[in-house]
C-alpha cells in the first residue's frame, strides 16, 4: 500500500468520515482514494479540485494568502479539502454525526505530509 | 507611459477578464489620452455589459470629449444598473447644471453630497447651483427621465437640448470653474445600506449576483486597494458549483464555505438562490464565530434584497 492510501485509510478511521481522496488539482483526477460503497469518488474529485482552484483565485485576487482548508456545509454532511501545495488537493467526505474538528487535524497534519 | 499605466496594460493583455480596465481607463483619461482611455473603456463594456462603473467611466471620458449627450445616456445608463453610483450622480449633476437645469442638477449633487460630505467640490458645486437657483427663472420641461435613486427623482431637460439651454446657463451667471472630482472610493449609499449596523458593511462583506456583479457591501485587501468588483467576478458560479458538489454528493443544500487562508477567514453563504455572500475576517475571529456573523449578514441581505424588489 502507498504512502498515500496508508494516510487516506487513517482519515477515514474518524468517526463519521464517509471517505477520502487524493485529488490532483490541475485536472481533478483521483490520485488515490479511500471511499465507502455509494460516494462518487470522480464526482468528489472532481467538483472539489474546481471548487479549490475557482477559490484560489479569489483569495489571491482579495489580497489573501493561498487557502489551507476549505469546509463545504451541507444539511446532510460536509466535504472538507485541504490544498496539499499546489499540485494535489485531499478531499473528505463527512456525515452529519462526524467529528468534523478532529477530521481537520488530522487533514491538515495528512496534507503537511504531502505537500 | 508611467509604470502604473504600462503595468495595468501588461495585467489587463495577460487577462483580458480583469476589471483593471476600470483603473486603466481612468488612469489614461487622467493624463488626457482620451482616444486611448475610450478604446480601454469600450472594451471592457464588450465584457462587462452591466456592470455600473464600466458605463461611468465611459461617461466621464466622453465628458471630457465633449460629448455630452452620449455622456448623460452613458450615465443614466450606469444609475439604471446602480442607482446610486455617486459618480454618475456627480456627473448628470454636472451636466444638468451645463444645461441650465439647475433643479435636477441640485438633486444629483445634493444626493451626491449626502453621499460623501467631505467632497469639497461637489459641496461647492450644490451651494453654487442652489445659489444660482435663487436668482433663475423654473427649470426646463421635462424630456427625460433618469432611474431613481433613493430620495432622488430626477426629472428634467437632458443637456442633448443643451444648445440653447447651456446660453441660458452662461445668462445666468453660471459661475465658471465648476469641478467634479469623479473619485471611484466614494462608497455607494445603496451598498452601504445592504449591511447598515454591521461591522464591516462597506468591508469585509460583499454580495455578489450570480453573474458576479457586487449588489452591495465592499472589500478591500490588506493594501487598502478596492479589490470588490474583482473579488465578485471571480465569485461567478461558485454558488452554483458549492450546489451542484453537495447534490451529487447526496448532501442536500449547502449552506455555507467556510475558507481558512493563511492569513484570514472567508465565510460563503447564499442569502438567495441567486446571491452570494463573502465575509471576510481576520485571523483573530474564530470560523465559528464569522460563520455566525455571516448568517446575521445573510438576513439582512435577505431583507434589503426583498425590500429593493
Amino acid at each position: 500500500m502507498s504512502a498515500a492510501a496508508e494516510l487516506l485509510d487513517r482519515l477515514s478511521t474518524i468517526s463519521g468520515i464517509r471517505g477520502s481522496v487524493l485529488v490532483s488539482a490541475g485536472d481533478g483526477l483521483i490520485v488515490a482514494e479511500s471511499l465507502m460503497t455509494g460516494v462518487d469518488g470522480r464526482a468528489v474529485a472532481a467538483l472539489a479540485a474546481s471548487l479549490v482552484s475557482r477559490l484560489r483565485r479569489a483569495t489571491e485576487r482579495a489580497g489573501r494568502r493561498e487557502p489551507v482548508f476549505l469546509q463545504l456545509h451541507a444539511a446532510g454532511g460536509t466535504v472538507l479539502a485541504a490544498p496539499c501545495g499546489t499540485e494535489l488537493v485531499l478531499v473528505a467526505v463527512a456525515g452529519p454525526d462526524a467529528n468534523v474538528g478532529l477530521a481537520r487535524l488530522e487533514m491538515l497534519d495528512v496534507s503537511g505530509r504531502l505537500a | 507611459m508611467s509604470d502604473d499605466i504600462r503595468g495595468m496594460t501588461a495585467e489587463l493583455a495577460a487577462d483580458p477578464d480583469s476589471l483593471v480596465f476600470l483603473d486603466l481607463g481612468e488612469a489614461l483619461r487622467r493624463r488626457g489620452q482620451l482616444d486611448a482611455a475610450f478604446k480601454v473603456a469600450r472594451t471592457g463594456l464588450n465584457r462587462y455589459s452591466e456592470l455600473a462603473r464600466a458605463h461611468d467611466l465611459s461617461a466621464r471620458i466622453l465628458c471630457d470629449r465633449g460629448e455630452r449627450d452620449r455622456a448623460f445616456e452613458a450615465w443614466v445608463t450606469a444609475l439604471g444598473l446602480d442607482p446610486g453610483l455617486v459618480s454618475a450622480h456627480k456627473g448628470l449633476g454636472f451636466l444638468y447644471y451645463q444645461a441650465g437645469d439647475l433643479a435636477s442638477a441640485e438633486k444629483h449633487l445634493a444626493y451626491a453630497g449626502q453621499a460623501d460630505p467631505d467632497d469639497t467640490g461637489t459641496v461647492t458645486a450644490l451651494e453654487r447651483v442652489r445659489a444660482g437657483r435663487a436668482t433663475a427663472p423654473a427649470a426646463a420641461p421635462t424630456t427625460r427621465e433618469v432611474p431613481a435613486a433613493a430620495s432622488v427623482q430626477p426629472t428634467a431637460a437632458a443637456p442633448a437640448e443643451a444648445g440653447v439651454e447651456e446660453r441660458e446657463a452662461e445668462t445666468l451667471g453660471a459661475p465658471s470653474g465648476l469641478t467634479f472630482s469623479f473619485e471611484e472610493s466614494s462608497p455607494s449609499p445603496v451598498q452601504e445600506a445592504v449591511f447598515a449596523g454591521l461591522d464591516g458593511g462597506t468591508d469585509g462583506l460583499l454580495l455578489v449576483d450570480a453573474g458576479g456583479l457586487r449588489l452591495g457591501g465592499g472589500l478591500r485587501n490588506p493594501d487598502g486597494a478596492d479589490v470588490a468588483d474583482s473579488v465578485a467576478a471571480l465569485l461567478a458560479g461558485v454558488s452554483k458549483e458549492a450546489a451542484r458538489t453537495a447534490r451529487l454528493l447526496e448532501l442536500g443544500d449547502w449552506r455555507g464555505l467556510a475558507v481558512e487562508c493563511g492569513d484570514g477567514n472567508l465565510f460563503l453563504s447564499a442569502p438567495t438562490e441567486s446571491t452570494l455572500l463573502l465575509t471576510v475576517r481576520g485571523l483573530d475571529i474564530p470560523m465559528g464565530r464569522v460563520a455566525r456573523f455571516a448568517e446575521r449578514a445573510s438576513m439582512a441581505a435577505r431583507a434589503w434584497l426583498e425590500q429593493s424588489g
